[in-house]
């Protein structure tokens, strides 16, 4: 069972994290989801959660997940926008949870992009 | 859409996108097995002319482009099933959606992982508005807020992964006892 004395553990650790982060002001790496119709059609949800259990298991304090809407390459969906702090976004498209792990471990904490999962990868075909 | 729940996560933002600060969503499953979705919110409603309108594939209030696809395609699917959609707004006092579906027909979607779902919702719109879920079925009955946590994390956000994490693990143990017959 899920009790509350776990979400005041939860709560706390939370709050050490936070205050690391707030000492390295400007280092927020973001992590952006398209969450319309058709980026949940095509399974945006899983996506979205896999970020948050990798980032949650690897206990990085400087990501940031949000959602944005229908960017028009519907297409394209799930699609992940990676942005690195003073770096350009790089777009991930048809993005699946078993992607996420390697965008994480590469992309996210150790600055190199998953080419071959990007759009220009992508576009190319 | 594959599931009940994804319907759920495409519809709530349009409570969001009206400045809601309320959102009370709810899954009643009858003994005739009839399902009822319903989201109300305290959003900014709409005129007359565009609830008449909103069933339309080519409704949207964004500008982007000219189709709007959520509404569209939760009537497909709950029609499909021989279930309905209702819709009720009021400009300035917000809306009510219901969709019923019958979970006894081969054609009807399954309820799905409502609990990622919520988890989804809550994480997309951490601060603002307020969301509440209630299931019940003949075999029982859960409700979950975030305005009962909010408080408990004093200033914490939501959204934090830990906290999103915790929400949908114990919505996913409160909601298969009750829904389990028809989430998969």
């Amino acid at each position: 069972m899920k009790t509350m004395a776990e979400l005041e553990a939860i709560r706390k650790a939370t709050l050490s994290r936070i205050n690391l982060r707030t000492d390295e002001k400007g280092e927020t790496t973001r992590v952006v989801i398209g969450m319309a119709t058709c980026g949940i059609a095509a399974g945006a949800r899983p996506v979205m959660l896999s970020f948050m259990e990798e980032i949650e298991k690897r206990q990085l304090a400087h990501v940031q997940i949000s959602q944005t809407g229908c960017i028009g390459m519907c297409r394209l969906e799930p699609m992940v926008d990676v942005i690195l702090p003073g770096k350009e976004k790089v777009t991930y498209v048809h993005v699946k949870p078993e992607m996420v792990p390697r965008i994480v471990a590469e992309h996210i904490v150790n600055g190199r992009p998953v080419e071959e999962y990007t759009i220009g990868a992508a576009e190319k075909n | 859409m594959k599931e009940i729940a994804l319907h759920l996560l495409d519809i709530v933002q349009n409570s969001v996108r009206a400045g809601a600060s309320h959102v009370d969503i709810r899954f009643l499953l009858g003994a005739d097995g009839v399902l009822e979705m319903g989201v109300r919110d305290d959003g900014c409603g709409m005129s007359p002319e565009l609830l008449a309108r909103v069933r339309s594939p080519f409704t949207t209030t964004r500008t982007t482009r000219k189709v709007g696809l959520g509404i569209p395609l939760l009537m497909q699917n709950a029609m499909q099933s021989g279930g309905h959609v209702d819709l009720e707004s009021e400009e300035g006092k917000g809306t009510e959606i219901v969709a019923y579906f019958v979970t006894s027909s081969i054609d009807c979607l399954p309820l799905g992982d409502l609990a990622s779902t919520m988890a989804s919702i809550i994480m997309g719109s951490p601060d603002k508005p307020e969301f509440s879920i209630r299931c019940a079925s003949p075999a029982g009955e859960m409700s979950f807020s975030t305005e009962t946590i909010r408080p408990m994390l004093e200033g914490v956000s939501l959204s934090e992964p830990g906290v999103v994490q915790w929400i949908k693990e114990s919505l996913e143990e409160e909601i298969e006892p009750i829904m389990g017959g028809i989430m998969k």
